[in-house]
This record gives C-alpha cells, sequence and structure tokens, in this order.
C-alpha cells in the first residue's frame, strides 16, 4: 500500500488563481520523491497541501490508509523541515527537539532519551544546551532534522532545505541527508528548485511546470526521456539543445537554418518539430555529419564548453578536457539513441 | 497578513472583545455625546435640553475670548514646537559627533522626558515665582518686574520655558537614534565629495533626517496641543482668570466650570477636528517615510 | 600606506588643532543643553533642604541646607491635602498601582488584539484594526466633559477601576505588537503547528517569549506613561485617599495659591522629586531599552 496517495488533487486561491492543477499520484514507503520545478510552479504548495498548511481545494489525499483532507498538520503524522529552519530562537537545541514530543505528551523519561538518539545521529549531543543563534547554518539544519526525526513520522517533508547554505555545504548536507532518510527508512517528500538536488538525491523526481506535474520519473528517465521540452531544458546543466525545423519524412529533420539531421524515427512530412540534442550526447567528429560553428570555448576545467551555430541556432556542446578545439567550424555527430524529439506547438515528446 | 493562520472562530472574537468593549464605552460613546451635545444649549440646571443647531459653533467663532484663546494656542503651538525641535536637533548633532562622553550625555539630555508636566509646572511655579523665584530674580536684576500669574506674557513665557524643557528630550532621542541610523557610507561618501563640515549637514544629514523631522513635526504639535495641559493648570495655578490658556484648557474651564455643556462640547468636536487633521497629516508623511528608506 | 602617514606633518597639525576647538565647542553645547535640563532639578533639590520660612525670605536656594530629611519626611509621611487623610507615601504606593496596572493592562490587552489580528482568518479583522486606530483621532483632551459623564454615570468615580480601565484601549500598543507579529517568520507558525501547537499553546511558548524585548520597552515607556497621567486622575478622583502623586501636585499647588499661610516649597519641592524619581530611575537604568521602544513605537 502507497504512504501518500493524491487523487485529482488541486488547489485554487480564493482570488482565482489555481496554484495546483488536478493531479493524481501515488508514495511507495520508504521512497525519495523530489518535487522540482522554477518558482511559482506550485511545488511548494503541493508540499504545504500535504503538510496541512494549505486546504486543499478539491481531490483527496491518503497518508497510509487515512484520508487526511481536513485533519490538522499535528494530527497528520509528518514531520517539515523549512527553508529557514523555522527553529525556536528562544528555546535551546534540546528544547527545540523536544518541543513536538512535550505538545503531544510524551512521558519525559521517552523524549530525553529520543533526543538524545536523534542527536548522536546527527552529531549535535555537543551542542544540546545552545540556542539556534549561537550555531552554525550547517548546524541549523541539522537541528531542523532532528527536530523532524525525533518524531518518528510517517513522511518527512523537507521545503528547499538546502537552499540557505553555501555550495559546499549543501554539497555535504545532500549527501547527509539522503545517507539519512536511507538509515531511517522514511517516505520523504523534498522540494527544490535545484535540478542538481533533484537528480543526487530522488528515488523519482516530480518535475512541476505552471502547476502542472510535467513528468514523474527515475532521475534517469527524466534526463534521458525528458517526456517534454520543459522538462529537457530544466534538467541539466547546460540544459538540452532545442532546434526548431520540419520533419522531412524520410527520418530527418530540416533545421531552419537550412541542414537536414538524421534522426532515428520518422517524421511526419513539414511537421514542426524541436529537435532536442544534450550538450554531451555531441561529439567532435571530422566527418561527422552536422555542421557547427565554434564561437566560444568556456574552459570548466574538468570539461569544455563550445558555444556556437548551428544553422544559425545556438547550439552547445560538451567535450572532455583532452579535446583540443579553437574557435571556428567544426563537424559534429550525435551518440545514437540522444535524439530528442518534440512536438514544436505543444511541446510534448513525439 | 499572514499566510498561515489559525482557524478559529471565537476566540479571535474573544480575544479583541476587552479592547473594543474599552474603545465604545470610553471613545466612541463619550465622543458621540460630545457631538450630540454641541448641537444643543443645556438648561443651566440640568432640566432638559433644546435644540439649537450650529449655535453654539457660530457662538465660538463670534466669541473674541475664543479667537482669543485660540491664538494663544496658536502661538505658543509654533514657539514650543520651533524651539524645542531646533534645541535637540542641535543637541543631537552635537551628540553624535562627539565621541567621549556620548552616552553620559545621552542620560543627561534625556531623562527629563520622565518627568511628569504637572511636576516641571510645579518646578516652574517655584522658579517664576515672584518672592522667591530664581528666574524672577535674575529677571529684577535685569530691570524687569516679571510677574508669573498676573502679567499675561510673563505666565504665557514660563508656560513657553518649561514646555520646551519637558519636550526637547523626546525630540532629542528621536533626532539622535534618526542621525545614528544614517548608512556611515553615505556619509563617509559626503566626507569625500564635500569639505565644508557645514553645508555637508544641510545638503546630506538634514535631508535624510527629514523624515524624522517631519514626524517630530506633527508630535510636537499634538504635544503643544494636549500634553501641556498639566503644565499650564499648575502654572495659572487653577485661577484662569486673565491668564492666556490653549483650546484644551479652555474645554476643561468651560465644561467644569462654566456649565456650558453645549459650548464645551462644541469646542471639543472643534478639537477632535484639529486631531483628524494632524492624523491624516501624519498618516501621508508616514507613507512618504516609508517611501524615502 | 607608511609614506601618507608620515609625509605631510605640516598638514596634519593645524588640522588637529581645528578639531580640538570644534570638539571643545561641540561640548560646550552639551554642557549647556545639559545644564538647562539639569539645574531645575538641582535647585529643586537644594531648595528641598530648607526650611520654609527661610525659603521664603531668601528664595530658592542654590546650596544645601540640613532640612532635607525633615522636609522629605514630610511629604512622605505628614498628613497633608484638606481632609488630612493622605500621606506622600500613600500617593507614591497609588501611583505605582495606575503605572504597573496601566501598563500590565495596555500590553495585555493590545497583545490579545494584535495576535487575533495577525494570525487569525477573520472576517472583521480590518474592521477592529480600524477601530482601533480611530482611538488615536480622540485622546481624552478632547473628550474630557463627556468622558467625565460616562464615568459618572456608572458610578466608577473615586475607584481604582474608573481609574485605569478606560485608558487601557492603546492603539499604539496594538500597532507595534501587530508590527512586530508580522515580522515574525511564518514558517514559525508553520513548525509549530506540525509540533502539536495551537494558538494558546503557540502565543504561550513561542510568541510571548519572542516578544521579551518588545514588552519589556513598552512596558518602560507606558509605565512612565501612566505614572505621569493627571487629567484623568484629576478628573476621576476627588477622594484624597486615591490620588496619585501626580494628583497630588494639583493640591499643593492649590494650597499655595490660596496665599492664607506661607507656602511650604521645601515639602513641595520634596514632593516633586519623589514624584519623578521613580519614572526618571526605569528610564535612565533601562535606557536602551526605553529609547528602542519609544522610537519604534512612535514610528
Amino acid at each position: 500500500m502507497a504512504q501518500l496517495s493524491v487523487t485529482d488533487l488541486s488547489k485554487t486561491y480564493p482570488n482565482g488563481f489555481t496554484a495546483v492543477h488536478p493531479c493524481s499520484f501515488e508514495i511507495e514507503p520508504g521512497e525519495f520523491v523530489v518535487l522540482v520545478g522554477p518558482s511559482g510552479c506550485g511545488k511548494s504548495t503541493l508540499l504545504r497541501m500535504i503538510a496541512g498548511l494549505e486546504e486543499i481545494t478539491t481531490g483527496e489525499m491518503r497518508i497510509g490508509d487515512r484520508v487526511v483532507n481536513d485533519v490538522d498538520p499535528a494530527h497528520r503524522d509528518i514531520a517539515m523541515v523549512f527553508q529557514n529552519y523555522a527553529l525556536y530562537p528562544h528555546m535551546t537545541v534540546r528544547k527545540n527537539i523536544a518541543y513536538g514530543l512535550r505538545n503531544r505528551k510524551v512521558p519525559a523519561g521517552e523524549i530525553a532519551q529520543r533526543v538524545t538518539q536523534a542527536a548522536e545521529m546527527l552529531n549535535l549531543t555537543d551542542y544540546l544546551d545552545r540556542r539556534p543563534s549561537q550555531l552554525s547554518g550547517g548546524q541549523r539544519q541539522r537541528v531542523a532534522m532532528g527536530r523532524a526525526i525525533v518524531r518518528d513520522p510517517a513522511l518527512f517533508l523537507f521545503d528547499e532545505p538546502l537552499s540557505n547554505l553555501d555550495a559546499k555545504l549543501r554539497n555535504q548536507m545532500r549527501i547527509e541527508i539522503r545517507a539519512l532518510q536511507r538509515r531511517l527508512g522514511v517516505t520523504s517528500v523534498y522540494v527544490t528548485h535545484d535540478q542538481v538536488e533533484a537528480m543526487t538525491m530522488a528515488d523519482r523526481i516530480f518535475v512541476l511546470n505552471d502547476g502542472r506535474i510535467e513528468q514523474i520519473g527515475t532521475p534517469s528517465e527524466i534526463y534521458h526521456r525528458p517526456a517534454s521540452t520543459f522538462v529537457a531544458s530544466f534538467m541539466g546543466a547546460p540544459p538540452m539543445n532545442l532546434l526548431s525545423g520540419r520533419g522531412t519524412g524520410n527520418g530527418a529533420v530540416a533545421l531552419d537554418g537550412g541542414q537536414a539531421v538524421p534522426v532515428p524515427l520518422d517524421t511526419e512530412s513539414n511537421r514542426p518539430v524541436l529537435l532536442g540534442l544534450r550538450p554531451e550526447d555531441m561529439a567532435l567528429d571530422g566527418a561527422g555529419p552536422i555542421a557547427f560553428d565554434i564561437e566560444i570555448v568556456e574552459e570548466l576545467g574538468a570539461h569544455r564548453l563550445l558555444h556556437g551555430r548551428l544553422s544559425e541556432q545556438p547550439f552547445t556542446v560538451s567535450v572532455s578536457k583532452d579535446t583540443e578545439v579553437g574557435t571556428g567550424p567544426a563537424r559534429l555527430s550525435a551518440r545514437p539513441g540522444a535524439v530528442n524529439l518534440f512536438c514544436a506547438e505543444k511541446g510534448h515528446r513525439l | 497578513m499572514k499566510r498561515a493562520r489559525f482557524d478559529h472562530r471565537l476566540l479571535p472574537v474573544m480575544l479583541l472583545v476587552p479592547q473594543l468593549t474599552i474603545i465604545a464605552i470610553f471613545f466612541y460613546w463619550p465622543a458621540w455625546n460630545a457631538v450630540h451635545s454641541s448641537f444643543y444649549l443645556q438648561d443651566p440646571f440640568g432640566f432638559g435640553s433644546q435644540f439649537v443647531g450650529m449655535d453654539n459653533y457660530t457662538r465660538l467663532w463670534t466669541s473674541s475670548e475664543y479667537m482669543r484663546v485660540a491664538r494663544f494656542t496658536l502661538v505658543f503651538t509654533l514657539l514650543v514646537t520651533g524651539l524645542s525641535l531646533g534645541l535637540a536637533l542641535l543637541l543631537a548633532v552635537k551628540a553624535d559627533k562627539v565621541i567621549r562622553g556620548a552616552r553620559t550625555y545621552r542620560t543627561l539630555l534625556m531623562w527629563v522626558y520622565a518627568v511628569a508636566p504637572p511636576v516641571a509646572g510645579l518646578i516652574g511655579v517655584a522658579l517664576f515665582d515672584q518672592n522667591i523665584g530664581a528666574i524672577t530674580d535674575l529677571f529684577a536684576a535685569l530691570g524687569y518686574d516679571y510677574r508669573l500669574g498676573v502679567s499675561y506674557s510673563d505666565t504665557a513665557l514660563a508656560m513657553v520655558v518649561v514646555s520646551v524643557w519637558i519636550q526637547t528630550p523626546v525630540n532629542f532621542i528621536f533626532f539622535l537614534s534618526g542621525l545614528q541610523s544614517i548608512p556611515k557610507p553615505v556619509l563617509e561618501a559626503a566626507r569625500i565629495d564635500n569639505p565644508s563640515g557645514f553645508r555637508r549637514f544641510w545638503e546630506v544629514t538634514f535631508p535624510l533626517l527629514a523624515p524624522t523631522a517631519f514626524f517630530l513635526l506633527i508630535i510636537n504639535i499634538t504635544y503643544s496641543l494636549f500634553d501641556t495641559f498639566g503644565i499650564i493648570d499648575t502654572l495659572v495655578k487653577n485661577n484662569p482668570a486673565s491668564n492666556p490658556m490653549t483650546l484644551v484648557y479652555k474645554v476643561f474651564i468651560d465644561g467644569f466650570r462654566g456649565n456650558d455643556i453645549g459650548g464645551s462640547a462644541a469646542q471639543s468636536v472643534v478639537l477632535m477636528v484639529l486631531v483628524l487633521i494632524l492624523t491624516v497629516f501624519q498618516f501621508r508623511l508616514l507613507e512618504r517615510r516609508i517611501h524615502y528608506t | 600606506m607608511t609614506a601618507t602617514d608620515t609625509a605631510p606633518v605640516s598638514a596634519v597639525t593645524p588640522r588637529r588643532r581645528r578639531l580640538k576647538l570644534e570638539t571643545v565647542l561641540d561640548h560646550a553645547v552639551l554642557i549647556c543643553g545639559a545644564l538647562f535640563m539639569l539645574t531645575p532639578i538641582f535647585l529643586a533639590l537644594t531648595t528641598a533642604s530648607h526650611d520654609k520660612v527661610l525659603i521664603q525670605r531668601e528664595g530658592l536656594q542654590w546650596a544645601f541646607g540640613s532640612e532635607t530629611l525633615t522636609n522629605f519626611n514630610a511629604a512622605m509621611f505628614e498628613p497633608g491635602g484638606f481632609t488630612g487623610d493622605i500621606t506622600g507615601a500613600t500617593m507614591l504606593m497609588n501611583s505605582f498601582i495606575l503605572g504597573v496596572g496601566f501598563a500590565v493592562g495596555k500590553i495585555i490587552l493590545s497583545m490579545m488584539a494584535a495576535y487575533a489580528i495577525v494570525y487569525f482568518r477573520l472576517r472583521f479583522a480590518t474592521l477592529a484594526f480600524w477601530v482601533i486606530f480611530t482611538t488615536l483621532l480622540l485622546p481624552l483632551e478632547v473628550r474630557i466633559v463627556p468622558s467625565y459623564e460616562v464615568i459618572q454615570g456608572m458610578g466608577l468615580t473615586n475607584s481604582y477601576t474608573g481609574l485605569i480601565v478606560p485608558l487601557l484601549a492603546s492603539a499604539t500598543g496594538t500597532f507595534f505588537f501587530r508590527q512586530f507579529f508580522m515580522s515574525v517568520p511564518e514558517e514559525l507558525v508553520e513548525a509549530a503547528r506540525i509540533d502539536g501547537a495551537g494558538p494558546f499553546k503557540f502565543f504561550v511558548d513561542i510568541l510571548v517569549p519572542l516578544s521579551r524585548t518588545m514588552i519589556a520597552a513598552i512596558f518602560i515607556i507606558m509605565f512612565v506613561y501612566g505614572w505621569n497621567q493627571y487629567l484623568w486622575p484629576t478628573l476621576i478622583t476627588t477622594e484624597e485617599s486615591l490620588f496619585t502623586l501626580v494628583r497630588g501636585i494639583r493640591q499643593i499647588v492649590q494650597a499655595i495659591a490660596e496665599g492664607s499661610e506661607i507656602p511650604d516649597y521645601g515639602r513641595a519641592m520634596a514632593l516633586a522629586l519623589i514624584a519623578m524619581i521613580p519614572p526618571v530611575a526605569i528610564v535612565v537604568t533601562f535606557q536602551s531599552w526605553f529609547v528602542k521602544g519609544l522610537t519604534e513605537t512612535d514610528k
């Protein structure tokens, strides 16, 4: 049985704005699901609806086998880690972690034991009697985690928990959170706008755009077989190249700027399409079928990005650090199976 | 307003009830009574009253005494506001500048805030007393026969001095905190652009302080009109006969001594309108203040 | 660096001298200001140490005399007034009751109202806000007579209730707490709700402790403000046993004005000093809180 299941869920604000269009999905026990999308896409609203902080307009939501539509956040058996941590500034770390248990009338002895356990797990034992203001960003983040795990909830909710940390700490905490979640086996829903976090942490990714779920899939599926141009351009850095052209009807796409690129599926003649090619799926190949004009070479250390034009459309290619290149004309070939085709009008995958 | 709110219905109402009840009983009801009785003429012996329309108001405009009090109130307000703001600004600028003893000066210049107006008035009575007053002695040495409570202008002088004395500290506090909240880099940039300290003050510091000054201007006008009651009441020693007084004090005197309920009520309504104008002003300025910062 | 530090010696010296003169002037202005503030109180203090006959004969005294204790003792413990059943100590007590009752009452009522307005889905929240706001338009001074009549009609004259309760509505206090509550991060409410705290628990466990500094600052301002109330006590209390110190000043002034006997300025100054010591002490002791509260409430 699914840990969280949602049927035709939607959210419309009193002012008429629909933040989340009707959607249905299930999340399995122990799964780590990441909701990703640009700001304003509805991912936070969806999470807050799961938490019970936002009312549900239509549809049904179950946690375990219980319908929770009208259940108070405190009684949903969830825990949440907030973007700004939302630690109680006047309480010590110990009290912060214990507050939720105290309100649930857990016996004092058990509270102490569970707080100690959580603190050990998070390396917070030495800081239990400090105030949040005396802690570093990473430590505060851990206290927020501690407050969540001490409750042993059915569902863990994360609302962009790493966005206030610097890049280095973010990488470290990403691994810590994932490891902790594995160890505890708690079902988790994690909201972020950072596609790297989504790719590295998720069992499954939900990509949201404009209040709709564009695609649900494993990181690999999302990356290699994006369901729409939005997913294709949102996931991956640098993003997938999208070239506009028309189908030829005989296994190729005629690009607007002139050249034709062979594609592995038959395209309806004259149909406007977008041809999607990941920068790292392209290779410099003197005998390649595609002409490319390199304008700028961006040195990134581990690899190089070649920015330029392909049939007068902007195009980027990523090559390994060992490939020597300069600006000027070059020829490319695409890795087999790397070609994505999208409907130019609606953006969906063909 | 907050996104996250509690859903209870009765609780917020119960939280608001105490304050709203007090407002209804002790603010709205008396205010309504004032407006109401300002259109009636009360029988001096307390038997009934008679609707007289705007008579009570026209009586005010045509009363030379009321107009004299109004004129005095205007002059008094201008003097107290101008002097206490000017003095406070000067002191705040200096206190912001000195390094040594800054805290001590701050304390010495602000503590008078806590002295009650009538207590200040009583000290004023002593200082300006005809027989024993130190300031009276000073005037005598200058060859002037100072008479508190006898000479109209002499009493007015005492009122202004005591009012300025007690109002300067609050202005000082606001100016000082206004000066201290001006970003240091702005002042440093000005020092690089402009060598004259005096011009720097008027061209950079003061404009940045202007929102505070505007705000204080309103506060001071309100203070001069209303909060000086205790000072005036003690300085005229309960004997307003020929002494200067403000509009507020006249409401009090007419209402409790003169038994002119209708007239006093009309005066109250005039003051309400005055407060309304001042408050509207204050909020217009407040808006601008927000744009400023 | 070293070059700029050492080279223009000739340029630095005159500049230093000018700075010094400026500093002296600054201090002179500040000292004059401080003297303007202090001298009246100093005179009150020295005069309070002399006998009334001497004061009447020689005027206010600039030096300390020997009667300090006598005068303060008389002001504090000798019955005064017309009926003779009130001492400085009783008035001091009444002043404390008024000051504390006023401050505590205002803080409680305005926190409650602000909490309701900010944290609840309330249809008439805006209306309530405006009702509270309009009290700013109706200061006591503009409705003196009708307010007195209302209190008299309710039979509340000469009672602590009549003295304190009508003053407890506070637009500034409510605005201030509203402003502060709105600055509290929303996530804190959400975290508390997930932690199982209802509106009451959230208020007591989170919001009140968070507001501690604000409460302290407002308390200081309101205590001083309440202690210094004059017009309202003058209207409401005619029984001397309910007089506050500030209200008592009126009685002293009247006694001086009657002029039937030698006015006791020594004792009067002693009483004036007693009336100002508690609020002044609080303001000076908690200066930074007081300044913070003052500049932030009124803005």
